[in-house]
């Protein structure tokens, strides 16, 4: 006796469930479509543009003449000096708050401070960058302000990184260390910091990324307009790709909007050559301490 | 040692920090204009005489672009978070992951350009739009923030229990159905989260605005006109040379603590209900 | 031993005759990517009795259980040969719905799982997925359906409190009566009490003796003890195969293979 059909359900479920299915595949692949078309504008629009003589030359009246040379090694050295200021202070900060915080209101609060900053519009930080570095510590316009604002503005990453690459030491090793009379400052130094510490410069190169692609604190900040020259220290007035192509973009002239594209071409470049270098340092770690 | 901790409390400094600057140089701020004006003031124009520092045009124009592209980003973002959660095969996953990542890797200064020189001349010539508009902005922040949504949406689905999804298969329910009725709701603090820190970073965002939107703050609630919102106010009147102490300078203290304020509040909120939701399923 | 059983309430009569098979499980093997988790299965399960099956962790009673709803289906390196019958139509067949099958065989699971949703949705779950179900009448199942699970007294006042807000023996309750709510023909209960303390485990225990009026209960059990109380019939497992099938007094007070003999009088487990 088989009073059962099983052999569907209500075919309206089925077909919702089957227009479901389709709807969110047309969904992701749209966010993939939006990458491709989003790199592919850039490379066809600035390609063309990022000759020898820009990546050579000042800028100039002259957009033939034209070229990022300033930018692109300010570029470069903002994220040196952003990198300098912020590292040692996240390594400390995530050595802190991973070996020897305990838990109580204090560790609590700073937790939140560090997720809160993260969330902290970057023209904010230009905002402090302006009244702390320029105008208050009188460092004025100059390379080392805007690379101390853009460390600050990247420091919770870093914290976060490091954070991520102290947890992947193995327990084993640690209560080894312990279990032989070590002091917990000595089992930091020798033991978790040389094994997290690759983990945590690559993930730093992520944040050096970030640091790099950044325009609203050297707006704020100061970034100058037109460099004829190349910065020689780190009180000088500085530039950078991402300024560069701001104020290219918004001259009248569209010949300089080409330069634009370039520019921005360039700095894709550098942010995608960290990130893979990141991302294959990362492996090559992970795979040397799987034991 | 010490220094351990003082490093740790950096962060804490600075906000501080932060919030001090801001507050302090805004309430020198509001010695010259008063905060009634600035609070519901319609008028924004600090260059013209009378000068007026309204700053509701700011807020509308910061409001509209952000909840625009949130209305963007969200569903997208979402729905892919949903898909590769609970639906996609292994290997789409290995592209469509690094894909979103790449994406959020991706400097605002580059959605900006595309925003000006790509967005803008199309919207004109669909849609006879001026060449500086809110559309611009709100289109290009929508994809810029697809990444945030995403990545949180789908932790929090992932860390949905298989129990959840068991029972509701074991009732006769279809995967959507499962899906939306049971994993989907259990993830929903994060999933609020999500959709809160991804309008918050379209809000405080400040080159594809200030590139594209405009530079005129306005009360019209049209998405094809120009508008001007607090980020691009103060990348605009920091392009210039501002003597400090002026009432120039100043105002961008005070439009600055109102912004920071908002993403401060949205912020704490979003990392209470993520640990709200830790808590549920930790 | 003699076995303490719980009284039969409602047809006593255990003869064959009155309680036909409404699962015939023939030449079943299941793997795990290589692992061959079941071998060779062949089983008529009784409607409207209580089986048990029993065997040391990792026999496969629980997978075997989850053949018989096709939830293996949701692990993707999971492949199942052979027929199961439910009322002689094979489950594992091509046209067959495992959406369709899951209504008429619902499953409770060890660890209570209530949806985060209301006392009330939860039971209304399976309800709400077909849909054409008035107010009224959603009200009068899920009222139905916490009854039957002996729960409706605890929560009537409280249907619109969430689901997780009550004690872990509630909750299995009811996670019981949102399964029972779409009135399926059986009830699968995998280890449905080993996470509850021991009261609410013997509520449970009452509970199913009075589901077998209207329901087929299958319930897979680590503890022999509750196997020896509750079920009519009592299925051995070890090692992936079926090693003895009989009604519950003979397993325990009469077994046939030397393994079941093993197994209940205590001597592996």
């Amino acid at each position: 006796m088989s009073r059962l059909d099983l052999s569907g359900i209500d075919p309206r479920r089925k077909r919702t469930d089957r227009l479901a299915r389709a709807a969110l595949a047309g969904v992701a692949f749209l966010s993939v479509a939006l990458l491709v078309a989003l790199v592919g504008t850039l490379v066809v629009k600035g390609a063309p543009h990022v000759t020898k003589t820009f990546l050579t030359s000042y800028p100039s009246r002259f957009p033939s003449r034209a070229g990022a040379l300033p930018a692109i090694v300010g570029t470069l050295l903002l994220g040196a000096v952003s990198m300098a200021a912020a590292l040692p202070i996240g390594i400390a900060a995530a050595i802190y708050l991973q070996e020897f915080a305990r838990a109580n209101r204090v560790t609590t609060l700073l937790r939140a401070s560090i997720g809160n900053l993260a969330g902290v519009p970057s023209v904010v930080f230009g905002i402090l960058g302006l009244a702390l570095f320029v105008r208050a510590l009188m460092l004025g316009k100059s390379i080392l302000a805007a690379g101390l604002t853009l460390g600050l503005l990247t420091l919770p990453i870093i914290i976060v990184v490091c954070e991520e690459a102290l947890k992947t030491v193995p327990r084993s090793m640690r209560e080894a260390a312990f279990a032989l009379g070590a002091s917990r400052w000595q089992v930091v130094r020798h033991h978790v910091l040389p094994y997290a510490l690759p983990g945590m410069l690559t993930g730093s190169i992520l944040a050096l990324s970030r640091s790099m692609g950044e325009t609203a604190p050297l707006i704020l900040i100061g970034a100058a307009v037109y460099i004829g020259y190349m910065p020689g220290g780190l009180m000088d007035s500085f530039t950078a790709l991402p300024i560069q192509a701001y104020y290219w973009a918004q001259d009248a002239r569209t010949a300089f909007h080409d330069l634009a594209w370039a520019a921005v071409l360039v700095l894709l470049v550098l942010v995608a050559l960290g990130n893979l270098t990141a991302i294959l340092l990362r492996d090559r770690y992970q795979r040397r301490y799987k034991w | 040692m010490l220094f351990l901790f003082l490093s740790a409390s950096v962060a804490a400094v600075a906000t501080v920090g932060i919030f001090l600057t801001l507050v302090l140089n805004g309430l020198d701020f509001f010695r010259e204009v008063s905060i009634w004006e600035f609070l519901f003031g319609t008028t924004w124009a600090p260059d013209f005489f009378p000068r007026q520092f309204g700053s509701v045009p700011l807020l509308k124009g910061t409001f509209l672009i952000g909840i625009g592209a949130s209305l963007i980003g969200v569903p997208i973002g979402i729905g892919t978070a949903i898909y590769l959660s609970e639906f996609a095969h292994d290997r789409v996953r290995r592209v469509v992951k690094p894909a979103i990542e790449l994406l959020a890797g991706i400097p605002s200064i580059i959605f900006g350009i595309v925003a000006i020189f790509v967005i803008s001349p199309l919207l004109q010539d669909w849609f006879g739009a001026p060449v500086f508009n809110a559309a611009n902005a709100t289109i290009m922040l929508g994809v810029m923030v697809i990444p945030i949504i995403t990545t949180l949406a789908e932790d929090a689905l992932r860390a949905v229990p298989r129990e959840i999804r068991e029972g509701s298969y074991a009732l006769g329910a279809t995967k959507w159905e499962t899906t939306w009725r049971s994993v989907v709701p259990s993830a929903s603090s994060g999933i609020t989260a999500a959709t809160l820190l991804g309008f918050s970073r379209a809000i405080g965002e400040t080159m594809v605005v200030t590139l594209a939107a405009g530079l005129v703050p306005t009360m019209s609630l049209s998405f094809l006109e120009p508008t001007q919102t607090i980020t691009a106010f103060i990348a605009n009147r920091a392009a210039g040379d501002l003597p400090t102490g002026s009432v120039e300078y100043l105002s961008i203290f005070a439009v600055g603590t109102v912004l920071f304020l908002i993403t401060f509040v949205i912020n704490v909120i979003a990392q209470y209900v993520l640990a709200r939701q830790r808590r549920r399923f930790g | 031993m003699a076995i303490p059983q719980r009284p039969q309430t409602g047809r006593a009569s255990k003869s064959a005759a009155s309680h036909p098979p409404i699962f015939r499980v023939r030449d079943l093997h299941v793997h795990y990517g290589d692992t061959h988790a079941l071998k060779n299965i062949r089983v008529d399960v009784p409607e409207r009795q209580v089986t048990a099956f029993i065997g040391p962790s990792g026999c496969g009673k629980s997978t075997f259980l989850r053949c018989l709803n096709r939830m293996n289906d949701l692990i993707p390196v999971a492949r199942t040969t052979g027929q199961v019958l439910l009322h002689d139509q094979d489950i594992n067949a091509p046209n067959v719905d495992p959406a369709a099958l899951r209504r008429h065989v619902g499953m409770v699971f060890q660890k209570p799982n209530p949806f985060p949703k209301s006392v009330f949705e939860n039971v209304a779950y399976g309800l709400r997925l077909e849909g054409g179900v008035t107010k009224d009448e959603m009200h009068a199942r899920v009222q139905e359906a916490l009854e039957q699970a002996n729960l409706w007294d605890e929560v009537k006042d409280r249907l619109d409190m969430p689901g997780t807000s009550l004690s872990g023996g509630q909750q299995q309750r009811l996670c019981i009566a949102r399964a029972l709510a779409v009135r399926p023909d059986v009830l699968l209960m995998d280890e449905p009490t080993s996470a509850l303390d021991p009261i609410a485990t013997a509520r449970i225990e009452d509970l199913i003796a009075e589901l077998r009026q209207r329901y087929t209960v299958v319930i897979v059990t680590h503890n022999m003890q509750q196997a020896a109380r509750i079920s009519d019939h009592t299925a051995f497992f070890y090692m992936g195969e079926l090693v003895e099938f009989g009604a519950t007094k003979q397993i325990f007070e009469n077994p046939r293979d030397p393994r079941t003999e093993a197994y209940v009088t205590g001597r592996f487990g």
